[in-house]
């Protein structure tokens, strides 16, 4: 039975932040938007707003992630949140207790909003689906489903430097098949009117029907970089990099790796985008990482703005 | 007890009877249809007017979760549940706890079911002990315990040579092999058909070659053996269309669907439902037409439930992580009901993919409604249509992707061997 | 009800401004309508100091009542804050809230040495202890109606009177 977008309520109002499938360009914009307004808080002296001062807000991650858990809790600490980590995945669920004990427990300490990470597909859907109604939840990543903000501060960067979605050639490089931050780039591309989007990766690490996303199919890093104007890699996970999915490292990066003569064959002007943490040598070079066409670190700070945009976002709007 | 079932629509597949006709039931069986047998004195008569009267359905997959797994159900509850349901007589899977690869095992569930006095239960053996697919069971102890046929459930199958030598032994003795055909190696960990939804959703995958490979090995070992298979719960057009082919050759074959994949695709998975998780999983529209049409032109022989109530929290989990499996012998009548109307296939011969043909599979004298024979009938109102909510369910398993759906089929009155067993 | 001509009050409000003007203000406008009057003070009054723009947005005390603004603008503020003589610029002071909003942003930005403020109109209803140095009309208008600036393609300024029940 399909249900109408869990993210939105009955008006169309962003209560949650689970996937960008589904979520009208309108609601991306804003959220960008509003984060263009917190770049500049975040380059002030004082880089503490008030906003949601007495707001409780729960990292709850389920699977640990150092660097993705500390945006967030910048984020949230620059809006003046409180934040509480919480590394679920060697407490509580250790000892038997289920996802939605785990959720009901913290909302019983009257939680504002969840940031969620979880290994599996869904998880987010989940918590969502079972919060009381005030209760505002944030993907932070779900198994191989879904990345938002991720995804959202990948736009927000390609519209810095490119300005316009509608006459862009974008390539997604790497492992779209275990990739949650693929999906949510393919949706938010595709949301936001750009034209070509275009996924590169052996056969082994594309999912089925891929193509039924909006993205065209590359095998090939020649063709698929031509007249390339954003280049968005993906991180090789270590236990895919051996085995079923691929030969070896070494192989991949030969065929697959983005080293200075492969970036050639794209734009002059493209950018080089990674939601890191990048294998440097696996899937892309030092020398593309560091070098002038990367947007890699400018993605880090941005990631920050565009975190606080959606927490701000989703703690304004009441049910 | 002597009944008179009077002015009800009488369907008897199997005797091609589609009329408004009485019946007469005396000492457990059916005494006489049409005119009253001469001085019956009936001790209740029930009144059908409006109403249909059908055999007992017979369903092939009813898990009824004892011995071992009575946290999702008991016996009670989803013997109850079946009456409710019209269905008097079930096959029950072995994927108990332990499995059924035991005599002693066997006969306890027979007892305990016939001191319930309601569906008649017929055990599906295991075919390898602890359903590991390493050594055979004792087929023939376990049939002379009650185990009419055997099978590995939704376990793996057998090694190749495992599995031949498996076939081998059942023909010795005439048993048939009911095998779910899923190539493990293929299945691995996926939960989800291999498309574009689980593509979406980033869900682990069970590639339709799980299935089509798995029959082709079943089918050429069943040529090569001569073993009669029953292959449970298919679920792709391909498949489907080698079992065809199996059939026209003359094999010994014959299959099953489940109300789930008659009537869903993986598209209602939607956003991680996980009432949807299930195995075989739901595949696309295209396959389920194929079954569809499939169960129309007999290539498919027969409906089940596929019946497995599950404990209510092992569904609140991420999709992956919940149990697998559907609450679902409530829901046979009123599926086959919703796909015959749509389909606009007369009710006699909708009911015999309910009744008659499972009867046959299963080797058992039931599902008809001839003179003499046990009276076990169903009595529905094909024209109520009723919501499916917890409440409404006698099963202890609430999860069904139906759940909140208005369904056809009332059940009014279910009667195993003469003994009115049910009564809305 | 007749309003006053914006262009007018604007002009007495900007001789008001000028006849201080040896203080040597830094200009800071509130969006939206204050930006527009920072502009034209800026230019008008020769201040060579570039002039700052702030959207109150993050420092509003209503966010839990009605949420993030739709359209949040972001805050530029090109010159030191710390020990600045700051001229806050609003088009249209009521409560005092939107200014307390400001301060308070102006103060993340560094300690200033003074802020004062200027408003177009002055109608009162006042909630915080929050009074303008430089006003250029005061009215008196229904507690139920909502004043509004707006500027036209040519740059002019005009009010315009509304219900509050209506949408803006």
């Amino acid at each position: 039975m399909i249900n109408r977008n869990p993210q939105l309520d009955e008006h169309g109002t962003l209560q949650h932040l689970l996937t960008t499938e589904g979520l009208p360009a309108s609601v991306l914009l804003h959220i960008l938007d509003t984060a263009e307004s917190f770049v500049g808080v975040t380059e002030r002296d004082v880089k503490k707003i008030p906003l949601l001062r007495g707001k409780s807000i729960f990292n709850l991650f389920f699977e640990p992630s150092t660097r993705t858990r500390t945006t967030f809790e910048i984020a949230a600490k620059r809006l003046s949140a409180d934040v509480f980590n919480l590394n679920i995945a060697v407490s509580a669920q250790s000892k038997g207790e289920t996802l939605l004990d785990t959720v009901n427990n913290l909302s019983a300490m009257n939680a504002d909003m969840f940031v969620v990470r979880h290994s599996q597909s869904g998880a987010a859907h989940l918590i969502a689906k079972h919060v009381q109604p005030d209760i505002h939840v944030i993907n932070a990543g779900d198994g191989s489903h879904a990345h938002p903000t991720q995804a959202l501060l990948d736009m927000f960067t390609i519209r810095r430097y490119k300005r316009d979605f509608r006459n862009l050639r974008v390539a997604i490089i790497g492992d779209i098949l275990h990739s949650r931050v693929a999906r949510s780039q393919i949706h938010a591309l595709t949301t936001l009117g750009v034209p070509e989007v275009r996924v590169i990766a052996p056969k082994t690490l594309l999912p089925k029907m891929v193509e039924r996303l909006g993205v065209h199919v590359y095998h090939d890093m020649a063709k698929g970089l031509k007249d390339i104007d954003v280049l968005m890699m993906l991180r090789l996970q270590n236990e895919r990099m051996k085995g079923a999915n691929l030969p070896s490292p070494e192989e991949y990066f030969k065929y697959y790796g983005l080293t200075p003569e492969k970036l050639a064959l794209a734009r002059r002007d493209a950018i080089v985008m990674h939601p890191g943490p990048m294998n440097r040598g696996v899937e892309i070079d030092s020398e593309v990482a560091d070098g002038k066409q990367s947007v890699i670190l400018p993605q880090v700070t941005f990631g920050i703005a565009v975190r606080m945009a959606v927490m701000s976002i989703l703690a304004g709007n009441q049910v | 007890m002597k009944i008179h079932i009077k002015n009800g629509r009488l369907i008897d597949p199997k005797n091609g009877i589609d009329a408004v006709q009485d019946i007469f039931i005396a000492k457990g069986k059916i005494v006489a249809i049409g005119a009253a047998p001469s001085e019956f004195q009936a001790s209740r008569v029930i009144d059908a007017q409006g109403l249909v009267v059908c055999p007992g359905l017979v369903d092939l997959s009813v898990r009824l979760r004892e011995p071992g797994l009575e946290y999702m159900a008991t016996l009670e509850s989803e013997m109850a549940a079946a009456v409710a349901g019209g269905v008097t007589s079930i096959a029950c899977p072995p994927d108990t706890d332990p499995p059924l690869d035991e005599p002693g095992l066997v006969e306890m569930l027979k007892h305990r079911a016939k001191n319930l006095n309601q569906a008649h239960v017929y055990p599906i053996g295991a075919l390898t002990q602890g359903l590991k697919g390493e050594r055979l069971t004792e087929m023939a102890e376990l049939n002379d315990a009650g185990c009419v046929v055997f099978g590995q459930s939704d376990g793996l199958l057998p090694n190749l040579r495992v599995l031949m030598q498996a076939m081998r032994y059942a023909s010795t003795f005439g048993f048939s092999v009911w095998l779910r055909p899923q190539e493990i190696t293929l299945t691995g960990d996926g939960v989800a058909h291999d498309g574009e939804v689980a593509t979406r959703l980033g869900l682990l995958t069970v590639p339709v070659c799980a299935e089509t490979i798995a029959i082709a090995n079943i089918v050429l070992l069943a040529k090569e053996i001569g073993v009669s298979v029953h292959l449970c719960r298919i679920s792709s057009a391909e498949g489907l269309a080698m079992i065809r082919v199996a059939k026209q050759q003359g094999l010994p074959i014959t299959c099953d669907v489940t109300i789930n994949h008659l009537h869903l695709s993986d598209m209602d998975i939607g956003f991680f439902d996980s009432n949807c998780h299930l195995m075989p999983p739901l595949r696309g529209f295209s396959d389920r037409d194929a079954l569809r049409h499939g169960l129309l032109d007999g290539t498919v022989d027969a409906i089940c439930s596929d019946h497995a109530p599950v404990d209510e929290d092992a569904k609140l989990l991420p999709f992956a992580q919940s149990d697998v499996g559907a609450t679902g012998v409530e829901l046979l009548l009123p599926l086959t009901l919703k796909w015959a109307a749509e389909m606009r296939l007369p009710l006699l011969k909708a009911l015999a993919r309910i009744t008659t043909e499972p009867a046959r599979i299963l080797g058992i004298d039931a599902g008809h409604l001839s003179v003499g024979s046990a009276a076990d009938i169903c009595i529905f109102d094909p024209d109520h249509y009723w919501k499916v909510t917890p409440a409404a369910i006698q099963s202890q398993g609430k999860n069904t992707p139906f759940m909140g759906m208005e369904l056809p089929g009332g059940v009014k009155y279910t009667l195993v061997n003469g003994h009115i067993v049910y009564e809305h | 009800m007749p309003l006053p001509d914006a262009e007018a009050v604007f002009e007495s409000l900007a001789k008001k401004i000028q006849a201080d003007a040896d203080r040597n203000f830094a200009l800071v406008g509130i969006h939206t309508g204050g930006v527009w009057l920072a502009e034209r003070l800026h230019r008008e009054l020769g201040i060579k100091q570039p002039f700052g723009t702030l959207d109150v947005a993050f420092y509003r005390d209503d966010f839990d009542k009605i949420g993030l603004h739709p359209q949040v603008k972001p805050s530029e503020i090109p010159f030191a804050v710390e020990d600045a003589h700051i001229l806050l610029v609003d088009d249209v002071l009521q409560t005092g809230r939107t200014i307390r909003a400001a301060i308070n942003e102006l103060f993340d930005y560094g300690r200033p040495a003074s802020i004062s403020l200027a408003a177009l109109v002055d109608r009162g209803g006042r909630e915080l202890p929050i009074a303008a140095q430089y006003t250029g009309i005061t009215l008196e208008l229904p507690a139920d109606k909502m004043l509004e600036l707006k500027r036209g393609k040519n740059g002019k300024l005009s009010f315009h009177l509304y219900d509050k029940s209506l949408p803006e």
